[in-house]
């Protein structure tokens, strides 16, 4: 979706290592060692593919064996090894290491038990997000975390990611709908975290694992849990003429007592925009649309419309509609759905940002980014999950101007900062990867980063897994000029700096 | 930020970052102590006491951002009476335990009470902590919004880690609203009958927050808005119970006061996957959660006791009582019990926070 192609590409690659090659050809088959310059191309990146890289050689592993040999020639040659789902990641997460060993997950793609009574299921990493609620459906089940990729995206991404959706506020991330996960580690050694019971023994590792980014093990199993699926569904459409009462609106739907399946914002831009592409007959005179989306049962779904549309019209909207029909709910959603698409069409490029700010603060954020935008001379579309204070805002640029990208940089950290200024996260749902690990020395410290760098040494002490990502080593934040330094001391001396 | 509040725990934070500093400089371990709630589980703990009751205090609560931060030693009678205030609650339903029951507790004992059940527990609700760690240093991780996903989740690992991953000083965690309405049927059905039934209503869509089942009797609460639970109700069948009845039964579980709790004898605390059937095992047993949650009084040998767990996708706490020398937790299977040694190494180095809890380390 980040379509950067101005970014200077990195290091060409080393010549193969014949004896790496030799080790991973002795446990797989020969057609999932893949060596080929032409057979690498399609893993130099994920989602985010400004950030590109060859791996020194891709393999195919198709069950939990291979996979664990592949990790025992990985560990005993000291290579590093990047695991890869299905590529839909949006942080460069899944970019090889040019050194190393690029696995992709995406053959391990059967999902093995479905228990209806027990509303769960246990899959293999590289099944499809979508495609485990399509195989529960004749059950009336769903799997609820629902990412914008999740016709594509696996279920082992999304445990790496601790993938969101427009569903999280009602229904939680990926970390709170997984029961079970077996993996890895970098030696061969097989874990099985969490538990088919409501808590496992010991420490919480499923949720240490949810959202680790492939630092520290490699998902072999995955088992979700299930939600039966509501009977009733309806959405709301509200206009507004102002992002800042559009912002207060959400607020008071939740300080209201309600939590809508589904609260989206779209700004004036994205409405025309998405409106011009998909004609879901959007007011385009908006500066502000929100999508309320209530699920349950009729009852339930009666009273809560009700609710929220008091609360709307009270906040100022212009308008608010009602969907009479699944299908016109359906087009509710589409140009929403659509408005990435919609947006591309305005700007030969765009960068997807991704942070997290209070609710409270949507429209001070927002008005405060179209000033900066504004200064900066860079258009900006706000297209998110404004339940969730998850912003997503589209910087629209040229690759081919000089200084174009430059200057979405320059807004766009300035963006991330301000998320952690005013109580936020760099990251609600995208990730750190390869893009925001500088971001990471503004919003920890060095005695947490020094804790994460811990962490990783107790599963991964050589730092092969996934090497260069989601934790900056501490030197990359002191040269930066971001790092607190407490007392003059670096804690952890002792560890490695991966 | 939230709130542009003085913090009001500064001083009793700065005031514990100093003992644990010169504990690490000593290498003499530290026992904390919330409201005591807990002792009787970790009896095993070692270390001179620390009273963690200073950080008592409310930090930032917006009802319209569904967060509250508390220092860990609030009382959750106090936590719970200011979201009421405001129409909300704690969506885990901890024990309170007469406002001896802190936040801090119900984190590091990832404490849950009926509604846990399809709600999700203190992990699931937890979004940011602060904490010293073993070396003495101040340190944060997560925050007050819900989506964040920027670096290691050290937060939820603090759910369950019995303080032995670092001395939480703050803590954020989700609210709900409270719900409009709240019914409560019961039903006489056998153990087995009953696991079945209340398994295939959970896969329904039903506003169900509540179940139990004991010597017989299966009690179902239902929470939402009156029409829905007038029309489920009505699908469900059973016979309503009296409000203050019901209500004076979840507060009996939630609390553990309830008679079961009351006699004598070992208990174990059994989580179990859900759906296991009866589990054969003599003695008497209480279960919640959809037969997550079973508690089991029995004379039975632990080994027993924890196989038949471990057959049920689960495992076994010894909550009271059993012979000498019994582990209170379960043990890890070996290659886990080796990786936790190694997380706690990374947090707490030196071995300060209750060393001998949990029991397996």
């Amino acid at each position: 979706m980040g379509h950067i192609e101005s970014l200077p590409s990195s290091a060409t690659r080393k010549p193969d290592d014949a004896a790496l090659v030799a080790a991973l050809r002795n446990v797989l088959p020969h057609a999932a060692v893949l060596t080929e310059t032409e057979a690498r191309r399609p893993y130099e990146s994920d989602g985010l593919s400004a950030y590109r890289q060859q791996p020194q050689v891709v393999v195919l592993p198709a069950n939990e064996a291979e996979v664990q040999a592949v990790l025992q020639v990985c560990h005993r040659l000291g290579v590093a090894v990047v695991a890869r789902g299905h590529g839909t990641g949006l942080s460069g997460g899944a970019m090889p290491n040019e050194r190393g060993v690029l696995m992709s997950l995406a053959r391990l793609n059967r999902i093995l038990e479905i228990d209806a009574h027990a509303r769960t299921a246990r899959v293999q990493p590289g099944v499809r997000n979508l495609a485990i609620s399509e195989a529960v459906a004749p059950q009336g089940l769903y799997y609820a975390p629902d990412p914008s990729s999740q016709i594509a995206c696996s279920i082992g991404g999304n445990v790496a990611e601790n993938s969101g959706g427009v569903h999280c506020l009602k229904y939680g991330l990926t970390v709170h709908n997984l029961v079970k996960v077996r993996a890895l580690l970098i030696d061969g050694t097989v874990i099985e975290v969490g538990a088919d019971a409501p808590d496992a023994a010991g420490f919480d590792l499923l949720a240490l694992l949810t959202g680790s980014e492939g630092l520290l093990a490699v998902v072999t199993e995955v088992t979700v849990r299930l939600l039966p699926r509501p009977r009733t569904v309806q959405a709301l459409l509200a206009s507004f003429d102002d992002v800042e009462r559009a912002g207060q609106a959400v607020a008071n739907i939740i300080a209201a007592g309600i939590i809508p399946a589904g609260l989206e914002m779209m700004d004036g831009p994205a409405t025309r925009a998405a409106e011009a592409f998909v004609h879901a007959n959007y007011p385009v005179d908006a500066e502000a649309l929100l999508i309320c989306e209530s699920d349950g049962t009729a009852e339930e779904v009666a009273d809560e419309t009700a609710r929220m549309r008091a609360v709307l019209e009270a906040a100022g909207a212009t308008e608010v509609r009602f969907s009479r029909d699944e299908a016109e709910r359906l087009k509710f959603w589409a140009g929403r759905k659509a408005a990435f698409p919609a947006v591309g069409r305005l700007a030969p490029d765009y960068y997807c940002i991704d942070g997290t700010i209070p609710r409270r603060t949507l429209g001070s954020v927002l008005n405060w980014m179209y000033a900066r935008a504004e200064a900066l001379g860079v258009q900006v579309v706000n297209v998110f999950h404004a339940g969730d204070g998850n912003l997503h805002p589209l910087l629209l640029f040229d690759a081919a101007k000089a200084g174009d990208f430059a200057r979405t940089e320059v807004l766009a950290n300035e963006i991330l900062a301000k998320c952690v200024e005013v109580g936020g996260t760099i990251t609600g749902e995208h990730g750190v990867g390869v893009e925001k690990i500088d971001a990471m020395c503004v919003q920890f410290n060095a005695a947490e980063l020094g804790i994460f760098l811990g962490v990783k040494a107790a599963f991964d002490p050589d730092g092969l897994m996934n090497p260069g990502k989601a934790v900056p080593v501490l030197h990359r934040c002191a040269e930066l000029g971001r790092m607190h330094v407490h007392h003059g001391a670096l804690p952890h001396p002792d560890l490695p700096r991966f | 930020m939230p709130i542009p509040l003085p913090n009001p725990l500064a001083e009793a934070r700065e005031a514990l970052q100093q003992r644990v500093l010169r504990a690490v400089a000593d290498r003499s371990p530290l026992r904390l102590v919330g409201g005591g709630t807990q002792a009787g589980l970790v009896r095993a703990s070692a270390g001179e006491p620390l009273a963690l009751s200073v950080l008592n205090g409310l930090i930032a609560y917006e009802p319209s951002e569904l967060v509250i931060t508390a220092g860990a030693g609030t009382p959750l009678s106090v936590l719970s009476a200011t979201l009421a205030d405001q129409g909300q609650m704690l969506p885990f339903e901890p024990a309170l335990a007469g406002g001896q029951a802190t936040l801090g507790g119900a984190v590091a004992a990832q404490r849950g009470g009926p509604r846990r059940w399809l709600a999700g527990s203190v992990r699931d609700f937890l979004l940011g902590v602060r904490l010293i760690d073993g070396l003495g240093q101040e340190v944060g991780f997560g925050g007050q919004v819900i989506k964040n996903v920027a670096g290691f989740d050290i937060t939820r690992l603090q759910a369950g880690a019995w303080g032995s991953l670092g001395l939480i000083t703050e803590v954020s965690v989700k609210v709900l609203p409270r719900p409009q309405a709240e019914c409560t049927l019961q039903f006489a059905m056998a153990q087995a009958e009953a696991l079945q039934q209340v398994n295939a209503w959970a896969g329904q869509p039903l506003p169900l927050s509540a179940v139990s089942w004991d010597q017989g009797i299966l009690r179902l609460r239902l929470s939402g808005v009156p029409a829905a639970l007038a029309s489920a109700c009505a699908t469900l069948g059973g016979q309503a119970l009296e409000n203050d009845a019901a209500e004076a039964h979840w507060t009996s579980l939630r609390e553990r006061t309830h008679p079961f709790f009351e006699q004598g004898g070992t208990l174990w605390r059994l989580a179990v996957k859900p759906t296991s059937p009866v589990l054969d095992l003599p003695g008497a047993v209480l279960w919640e959660w959809g037969g997550g949650q079973r508690w089991l009084r029995t004379e039975a040998p632990a080994e027993l006791v924890r196989r038949s767990a471990e057959r049920a996708g689960g495992h076994a706490m010894l909550w009271r009582g059993g012979e000498s020398g019994v582990p209170v937790f379960h043990p890890p299977a070996a290659a886990l019990a080796a990786l936790q040694r190694r997380i706690k190494h990374a947090l707490d180095p030196h071995g300060i926070f209750n060393p001998g809890t949990p029991d397996f380390l």
